[in-house]
């Protein structure tokens, strides 16, 4: 091996990103599906962290499931797309972060079609005109917020309250890290480690205590897929991928998932429900599912907020038995407890007693 | 079982780690012709019961090699003995023998 080499190549999938002042755009779904995640991290980043992020209650979708569904042309997405960073440019910011990954592989994929073809911009930029009365500059900066989060990763090691260990063991956690297809499948150079080594998640994981789990499927697309999942019927698609997942990864015994996609938590998470009930099978220790975690709500765990404040009582697979691993505090009356006490109901418990 | 209007395909992935060294070492003990065979599907083209049942020598080595241990069995069971493998195999592999070996040292688990 030539080590210079394989620095060059290394080198070429780093990313140098900004310190601070970004503007932090939402995603559509997360905020249903992971209700604390994206509060979570403008607390961590603007609190813990005293960093300028700043977000703005007019914007909008990318666009990106209708895109990706074939619901709407590009240009539609891309419109859509400008008028959000004509809304940065209006509060003086140059450096753009998007929460959800189909955000950030639609936005790399639309300022590279801009590069590649400038008269596409300036088509863009005519309907935007047209549509909205605004004009836009592109960001300087693009980055997704699993960047952010990476890059102060020792900083938040540093404050961390919990490792990703376990108290009565001592020994790591084994974690299974996730990353969505369109951090950098689509542009390897636009994110940390490329497509083959992206190294976002495993940089946290290994920051903050726990052990990253190497196996076959790693690299395997968690199902979600759009149209695989949008249709039902073709849902089988989606499932059978994440099966495919399940059964590389179970031998490797893992602790927990973390991933930073919108999608990908979302269904590592249900469809462990849905196994569970069509095969009667799970793939946690001790019969009970994996938990699934965002990079957020675990970042939240390590600094030591409250469980049930990160809304981990929404996830399908119970993360109690980790709580305990971490040796994490929390309240069992106030799982089901939103603001003020209120009763958030109970769900329905599935026939797998395990999840 | 629970139905949701969709169905779970089992992965075909192929797992090279599950491919049993000593069962195979043992195969090749018992009958060295194994390794003899070119995997040309004479013995299936030419099988008496492949109309009817799944019964293939070619397929079931393969699936050996691929550690799919299973499969291969389900291919070999069905076999009636009849001989026909063995007059057409090019390099005249001892057919027959081959098939109840792997019967029975792969049905052992």
């Amino acid at each position: 091996m030539i080590y210079e080499g394989k620095q060059k190549i290394w080198s070429d999938y780093q990313k140098d990103i900004p310190d601070d002042h970004y503007f932090y755009v939402r995603s559509c779904i997360r905020q249903s599906f992971f209700p604390a995640s994206e509060q979570v991290f403008l607390d961590i980043t603007r609190n813990r962290l005293k960093k300028d992020f700043f977000e703005t209650e007019h914007h909008t979708t990318c666009g990106g499931i209708a895109y990706h569904s074939d619901a709407i042309p590009q240009e539609t997405a891309m419109t859509i797309i400008a008028r959000q960073f004509a809304l940065m440019n209006k509060y003086g910011y140059e450096n753009y972060v998007c929460s959800c990954i189909t955000s950030f592989g639609l936005y790399t994929e639309t300022l590279e079609t801009w590069r590649e073809f400038p008269e596409l911009e300036a088509k863009i930029k005519e309907k935007l005109w047209e549509s909205c009365k605004l004009e836009f500059a592109k960001p300087k900066y693009l980055a997704h917020a699993s960047d952010i989060i990476y890059k102060f990763r020792n900083q938040i090691a540093q404050q961390a309250k919990f490792k990703l260990i376990n108290k009565k063991t001592g020994e790591p956690l084994r974690v299974v890290e996730h990353i969505g297809c369109h951090y950098a499948k689509m542009f390897p150079s636009k994110g940390f480690g490329g497509a083959e080594y992206p190294y976002v998640l495993a940089g946290m994981i290994e920051a903050w205590g726990g052990e990253v789990i190497d196996y076959p499927e790693r690299r395997h697309c968690c199902g979600f897929g759009f149209r695989q999942y949008l249709v039902q019927s073709n849902r089988g698609y989606s499932l059978s991928n994440t099966h495919k997942k399940f059964e590389s990864m179970e031998p490797f015994k893992p602790d927990m998932i973390i991933t930073n996609c919108p999608g990908c938590p979302y269904f590592l998470d249900r469809w462990q429900y849905v196994i569970s009930e069509m095969e009667g099978k799970t793939y946690g220790q001790d019969g009970h599912g994996i938990p699934v975690f965002t990079y957020e709500e675990v970042a939240g765990l390590v600094l030591g907020y409250d469980p049930w404040d990160l809304g981990l009582q929404v996830h399908q697979v119970s993360v109690e038995p980790l709580l305990d691993k971490m040796g994490i505090p929390y309240d069992p009356a106030k799982k089901y407890q939103g603001v003020n006490g209120k009763d958030l109901g109970r769900p329905e418990l599935p026939s797998c007693p395990g999840l | 079982m629970a139905t949701f209007g969709y169905s779970l395909t089992p992965s075909s992935r192929i797992d090279l780690c599950k491919f049993n060294q000593e069962k195979w070492n043992r195969l090749v003990e018992l009958e060295s012709d194994v390794l003899k065979c070119m995997a040309c599907g004479s013995c299936t083209a030419s099988c008496t019961a492949g109309k009817f049942t799944r019964t293939s020598l070619r397929s079931a080595i393969l699936y050996i090699q691929n550690g799919q241990e299973k499969q291969a069995l389900e291919l070999v069971q069905s076999c009636l003995l009849c001989g026909k493998c063995f007059m057409v195999c090019p390099r005249a592999i001892n057919t027959r023998n081959l098939l109840l070996s792997i019967n029975k040292i792969y049905s052992v688990k």
